[in-house]
């Protein structure tokens, strides 16, 4: 079995035809060649996979494409150029808050849906809303700065 | 890590939902959320012809007052448990769960009836709706029935429904003033499994305690309801010679198997200091 599925994905409509067993995260990176996704443990476990669906931090893997169908989609590559990210990604940078860089995707994921919703969060809010990603380098500390600074950086913005 | 080939089909309506379960002779599985479906379907532990694709159907969303209840809907998401306003003023016990679900990620797609529907033994949503003395109603070809959330929960993911009806509401009855929540769960990291966990809603009547529901989970095949411990409790000053007490009886209401990661001892002993830190949370809100 086929079905015809469409979706914006980083603001772009999209049709394709699928096999229902596709998941939405086989679908942009094969598909869509949205690579920035990446697949670890493909049982929802780390993360590495998030995207945003309708505007929410989901499991790409854990989502089959066809229940994507009519949503909105933003991946990483959509929020990278949209720049909203620049200054997480930077703040990553300067704290070396990456080793391997296979997480990462979804961990910037997460910050971005966690600074969208709590503009000033504390360290223990930072790590809860980590919980659902794992970085086996073992780079939590560096992650949880990164954020941090980000937030207080806009913060500092936000009050010019 | 690939699910097997299926068929798909999204349907708009209840009736057409169950009449495509009928069409397909039970090789089929309702698909809500998908966050146990989906990895199942990966994991290869089920392979059914056809998913049926439940998560637009209206009659399953929404969150109401209706009739002294509030309903939720099967298809409202674990994340609405922390944010809307009907279920943080009339059903705190929700609330507090809530937050302990898996991953933020997981609560914007998991959904409490496919919560509830699962039975997983170390799922805090079963036990929460034993201890709000929730109703879960499910739909059939036959139509409606509500059942009390003590007599839904079977044994390991075993419920009263039948193959092919649909959980569609969960109806809880409002908490009323001087009336009081308690949650925790012991976990190795936050989002894992809980080793145990417990959910408590109580109401006092000046210092002493009317009525209690106590219900645990991870402590054998299916959510527990601490019958003796809430014998015990009601009418009763809530002292610390009464939670020592209670967690000395809590040995008659929990039957937990010796397990390689841990022994019943162990579990048992883990379940009396949450019981004591849940009953002495308890008491510094009575008003």
């Amino acid at each position: 079995m086929k079905i015809e599925i469409t979706m914006t994905v980083n603001g772009e409509t999209v049709r394709e035809t699928v096999e229902p067993r596709l998941s939405l995260a086989d679908f942009l990176r094969d598909r869509l060649g949205l690579t920035a996704t990446h697949l670890g443990c493909e049982m929802g476990a780390c993360g590495a996979c998030l995207v945003l669906l309708g505007g929410k931090a989901v499991h790409s893997c854990l989502t089959l494409a066809a229940q994507a169908d009519g949503e909105v989609i933003e991946t990483l590559e959509g929020l990278n150029e949209r720049g909203v990210i620049a200054d997480l990604q930077a703040a990553f940078h300067d704290r070396n808050a990456l080793q391997c860089g296979y997480c990462t995707p979804g961990m910037i994921v997460t910050a971005h849906a966690l600074l969208a919703d709590n503009h000033t969060p504390g360290r223990h809010e930072i790590r809860d809303a980590l919980s659902g990603n794992y970085c086996r380098c073992t780079g939590y500390e560096a992650i949880v700065d990164a954020i941090e600074a980000t937030a207080v950086q806009r913060m500092g913005e936000a009050a010019e | 890590m690939k699910s097997p080939a299926l068929d798909y089909l999204r349907v708009e309506t209840l009736s057409a939902a169950l009449d495509a379960f009928a069409g397909q002779g039970g090789d089929a599985i309702y698909l809500a959320g998908g966050h146990s479906v989906i990895p199942s379907l990966t994991l290869r532990l089920q392979a059914p012809s056809l998913l049926i694709d439940i998560s637009r159907i209206a009659e399953l969303s929404g969150v109401e007052l209706v009739g002294g209840w509030l309903r939720i809907g099967a298809m409202t998401r674990h994340a609405e448990m922390i944010h809307n306003p009907l279920i943080r003023a009339h059903a705190p016990l929700l609330k507090a769960a809530a937050p302990h679900v898996a991953h933020p990620a997981v609560r914007n797609r998991g959904t409490i009836g496919g919560s509830l529907s699962l039975a997983d033994p170390a799922s805090e949503f079963p036990a929460v709706a034993i201890a709000m003395r929730a109703e879960i109603e499910v739909v059939g070809p036959q139509g409606p029935r509500r059942i009390p959330a003590d007599d839904f929960f079977l044994g390991l993911y075993e419920t009263a429904m039948e193959p092919g009806e649909i959980l569609r509401s969960v109806f809880v009855p409002p908490v009323a003033a001087g009336q009081v929540v308690a949650f925790d769960e012991l976990a190795r990291r936050r989002g894992d499994y809980a080793m145990v966990g417990a959910g408590i809603q109580a109401s006092f009547e000046g210092d002493r305690l009317g009525d209690i529901g106590i219900a645990f989970f991870s402590v054998g095949p299916k959510p527990t309801r601490a019958w003796g411990v809430e014998a015990l409790l009601r009418g009763g000053v809530l002292d610390q010679a009464t939670i020592k007490a209670a967690q000395a009886v809590l040995a008659d209401d929990l039957e937990p198997d010796d397990q390689p990661q841990m022994s019943a001892a162990m579990r048992l002993h883990l379940a009396r200091v949450l019981l004591g830190r849940l009953l002495g949370s308890l008491g510094g809100q009575k008003a």
